[in-house]
């Protein structure tokens, strides 16, 4: 099987690997590097659980094919974490209750940190549009809505 | 036979691959091609990638605008010249699909999807194809009747009109979850206005047919008209007139019908 | 925001208790929000092989001929896998509890009994490899006469879904083909209600939609054991079905679950492990067998639909008299866990009101649809749905107050309830008290003083004298009709006017003669 070489920033550290053809980023991330961090949910962008930033913008991983991220900058859940330090939507995430089974939950955070990332101060409904792509169904959208404007809240007040 | 990939660096060297084989499908965005693969459709084998960067220009005149097909709905709402297709870039997907879907995607968009296109049959647009023997440009609605046998063309760009006011092109995506959701029917409107009377009205459907069509019965009810409550009221009243919705998991054929009206007065009076 | 009345049965409860009534973090949280917590398909192994399953085109059709031969061949398949192949090709899920016969085959052989139903299963190096052989599988179908209405599948000459059901029913303790409650004359207090009301319910099969897929994976371990992650949600009642369909002792297998995407009772019918874990073993590799998105919304197991036709007489004063019910739950073309949602369905009428006479039968009908299974609070919940809005519409005809419909007919301490057992710390006063409050709903002060401690029991605890019937089950249900059968199927929302209609008043007096019941003080506190 031919295999196309393919090399980008995960997280911040260069990576290189080797994909069959057709593989898509999700694929990638999980089953080569191994990044388990983004989840499958449709495989056909309704859902979100595979939401990575790729130079910062939302992207959906299983619908990007792996070798268009060649060169860029991945970012997925797994880089979110500053060493031990948690990302401050982490900590709202968890003081939130925002997460019940935690299937969405990494697509969720990529989500919100796009949108911070972009407009610290968001209003309640650009967090509900932010997130407007990522299907909750078990948690419910209200402690997420709260968990990213407490969050957001929260870099103001150490700003 | 798995998957082969061919990146090109000219449009014109991607639709040569396009034409001369069937397994292959031009990756815009990724949402309709990736997802084909996702879910194990393997009539597709020859994925075709253009970098082209003429795929992604926009030009904008006092007249008219030119999109390149890779242009994606986040470039779109980025771009202030084009405020009057902030409302149906904005209605697509959440934020991660506006940022990876592409205009020319969009024309291939198979119903309840394809939002993009209701607007861009409103305003006329005309697509610029490229094909195995050369470039042509095609009005939008003979694509979209003959949207089947296209993908052995490369849409390199659509173009239309800019509205002459924002009142004159108006949208609206009826969805039953909010913010985001899929199209129980989509409508675009575009009412030219010449001293005082509608001229020239072309109204647009999505999730009505098979593919986004034209309410003509509904344009006749406006045309030569001033905007007022009884032409409103004709326009709605032939709005269903011609199309042929389907019962799918998001709305009824009936139920589309129904409301089609509704909406269509709605959208027409600027109610919200 | 929660809020916890704990004014209300305040002499039951110990507020001093060191975690209940206290608010404490998930201890799976820090794993949620960083991406850690392990689910089922968050493990690479080395050689792992993919695995798919060639569903039936036909909702019902006998299989003359299954061709591999070509599939066989196709690039990078290791393993085809058909019905022959799985040791015990018949199971029903419940057989682990002796409740119900095998009915269901990991693997379709002779006959397909619904749309999607598997027939063959490929195991190759890649998804896209197990694609391309499936596309090369041969199927001869013989399309059968499809059924997919659960009345007329009881009626005679009704195409038989499921040979192991002949009458496409399921059969409760060997004869009976449905649930049957009898508590009290029901016919006699129809007879004597001031109102009767006759409605029809029918509900539409719900998919759980998880965003996790159905999936598992399975892998040869040391001394002949095989290790299985999966999305299960209930983990030893899959690693028990494996084991019975896989004839191997249930110490072969050690299952790894518990952590999963939304499961809301899709998870538990255990669809991809036999499989999976049978590709193990026929290739020595490590197995993954995990559903699509459109598998898992089209052929994945939903709450099943319902048909429930209700009857209840209401007096003037608001006082219900008798609740007939006939229902039938449709359980698609194998059982699943649907015979138990039809037990737990009769076991829940007439819903939390003290009901004197009360009537059901209730049926688990078999179609030639997707099979049924759990889903959060099955048999109850749209039972639950119809009863309601038929309290509504009881109201409405009475011209009595909805919210104090339900509280003068609620039950409360003491109760003797349908299938004779005495209601014991009911609260439906109470809750309906506090909505009414939250919503600034006006109660009047005589039903804001209302209490489930207070007015059951005595002779509402008594077990009323209920008519002997024919001990031998009766024919289905299309041999059966009732009078309410006449209630046409696309009958009106509104209530039918009773006749005579009755002057309906703005706001009724005290209901005399319920009030007098209601609040006699023969009530036992057994809590």
């Amino acid at each position: 099987m031919p295999k196309t070489a393919l090399q980008f920033h995960h997280n911040g550290r260069e990576v290189a690997l080797f994909v069959d053809g057709g593989v898509n980023l999700l694929v990638a991330l999980r089953e080569i590097i191994g990044d388990m961090t983004p989840k499958f949910g449709c495989g056909q962008g309704g859902c979100g659980a595979c939401s990575v930033l790729i130079d910062g913008e939302l992207h959906l991983s299983c619908l990007t094919l792996a070798e268009t991220a060649a060169g860029r900058a991945v970012e997925t859940l797994d880089g979110l974490k500053d060493g031990p330090n948690l990302h401050p939507l982490q900590r709202a995430f968890m003081e939130h209750f925002a997460a019940q089974c935690g299937y969405c939950t990494p697509g969720m955070l990529m989500a919100a940190k796009a949108l911070l990332d972009r407009n610290p101060t968001p209003s309640r409904d650009e967090v509900v549009e932010a997130i407007s792509g990522n299907i909750c169904r078990c948690t419910g959208y209200e402690p997420i809505i709260n968990a990213v404007l407490a969050a957001a809240a929260g870099g103001r007040a150490r700003a | 036979m798995t998957v082969t990939v061919k990146t090109f660096a000219t449009s014109g060297e991607a639709a040569a691959a396009l034409s001369s084989d069937r397994s292959a499908r031009y990756l815009g965005g990724g949402t309709l091609v990736m997802r084909a693969l996702n879910e194990g459709d393997i009539s597709v084998s020859t994925v075709v990638r253009a970098t082209d960067q003429a795929l992604a220009r926009i030009e904008v005149t006092n007249l008219r605008v030119t999109i390149g097909a890779g242009v994606t709905f986040a470039r779109i709402l980025a771009e202030r010249d084009l405020g009057f297709l902030h409302a149906p870039a904005r209605s697509i997907g959440g934020p991660a699909v506006r940022n990876m879907g592409t205009v020319g995607g969009n024309l291939f968009a198979p119903s309840p999807f394809g939002d993009f296109t209701v607007a861009l049959l409103a305003l006329d647009a005309t697509i610029a194809m490229q094909g195995g023997l050369g470039t042509r440009d095609l009005p939008i609605e003979e694509f979209l009747q003959s949207r089947d046998r296209q993908n052995g063309a490369l849409v390199l760009a659509i173009s239309c009109q800019r509205p002459a006011s924002a009142d004159a092109f108006r949208y609206r995506k009826v969805a039953r979850i909010k913010p985001k959701g899929g199209s129980v029917i989509t409508l675009a409107a575009h009412l030219p206005v010449s001293s005082g009377r509608i001229s020239g009205a072309r109204i647009a459907l999505g999730s009505m047919a098979a593919t986004q069509i034209r309410a003509r019965a509904a344009e006749r009810a406006l045309e030569g008209r001033s905007l007022d409550s009884s032409a409103i009221s004709a326009a709605a009243a032939a709005i269903a007139e011609g199309t042929s919705p389907t019962d799918s998991a998001l709305a009824s054929a009936w139920y589309r019908r129904e409301v089609a009206g509704v909406h269509l007065r709605r959208l027409l009076s600027g109610q919200e | 925001m929660l809020e916890l009345r704990k004014d209300i049965f305040a002499d039951e409860r110990d507020d001093n208790l060191k975690e209940v009534g206290k608010g404490t973090q998930r201890q799976d949280m820090l794993g949620h929000v960083t991406g850690t917590s392990t689910y089922f398909d968050d493990h690479k192994l080395q050689g792992m092989l993919h695995l798919k399953v060639l569903r039936s085109a036909h909702a019902h059709a006998r299989l003359r001929r299954i061709d591999t031969t070509e599939a066989e061949r196709s690039p990078g398949v290791r393993r085809i896998i058909r019905g022959s192949d799985v040791p015990r090709n018949l199971n029903t899920l419940l057989s682990l509890i002796n409740f119900g016969k095998d009915d269901e085959p990991t693997l379709a052989v002779d006959k397909v009994r619904y749309k999607g139903e598997p027939i063959v299963a490929v195991v190759a190096d890649s998804p896209r490899e197990a694609y391309e052989a499936i596309a090369k599988l041969r199927v001869d179908y013989e399309p059968l006469p499809t059924v997919f209405d659960v009345e007329e599948a009881l009626k005679p000459g009704a195409p038989v879904v499921n040979e192991t059901y002949p009458k496409n029913t399921f059969t409760y303790h060997d004869i009976y083909d449905h649930q049957k409650l009898r508590f009290g004359d029901v016919d006699r207090a129809l007879a004597e209600a001031d109102h009767v009301l006759d409605q029809r319910y029918q509900m539409a099969p719900i998919e759980h939609a998880p965003t996790e897929t159905n999936g598992s994976i399975a892998a040869p371990d040391t001394n002949g054991r095989y290790v299985v992650y999966t999305s299960t949600q209930a983990l030893f009642f899959s690693l028990d079905t494996c084991a019975k369909i896989l004839d191997v002792p249930s110490n072969t297998f050690h299952f790894i679950g518990g952590t999963v995407g939304g499961g809301f009772g899709g998870k538990v019918d255990t669809l991809t492990e036999p499989l999976s874990i049978l590709g193990a073993m026929l290739t020595g590799r490590p197995v993954r067998y995990v559903f699509g998105r459109e598998e898992e919304m089209q052929y994945g197991p939903p709450r099943g639909a319902e048909r429930i036709y209700i009857q209840d007489g209401v007096m003037r004063d608001g006082r219900i008299v008798a609740r007939k019910v006939r229902a039938y739950f449709d359980s698609g073309a194998y059982t699943r866990l649907s015979s138990y949602a039809v037990v737990k369905c009769a076991a829940h009428l007439p819903g939390p009101y003290a009901i004197p006479n009360v009537y059901g039968d209730i049926y688990c009908v078999f179609t030639n649809r997707t099979p049924a299974t759990a889903m959060r609070g099955f048999g109850v919940t749209a039972m639950d749905f119809a009863i309601e809005c038929q309290m509504d519409k009881l109201a409405h005809i009475v011209g009595m107050d909805p919210m104090e419909f339900r509280i003068l007919n609620a039950y409360r301490d003491g109760d003797m309830k349908a299938h004779r057992r005495e209601a014991k710390n009911t609260a439906l006063i109470e809750c309906v008290q506090v909505a009414a409050e939250k919503a600034k709903w006006p109660l009047r002060e005589e039903f804001k003083r209302m209490s489930s401690l207070e007015g059951g029991g005595g002779i509402r605890a008594a077990i009323p004298l209920t008519p002997r019937e024919p001990s031998t089950p009766r024919a289905a249900a299309s041999q059966q009709r009732t009078s309410y059968d006449r209630a046409p199927a696309a009958s009106s929302h509104e209530p039918p006017a009773p006749p005579p209609a009755p002057p309906p008043p703005p706001r009724p007096p005290a209901p005399s003669h319920g009030a007098t019941r209601f609040s006699s003080v023969f009530g036992n506190r057994r809590r």
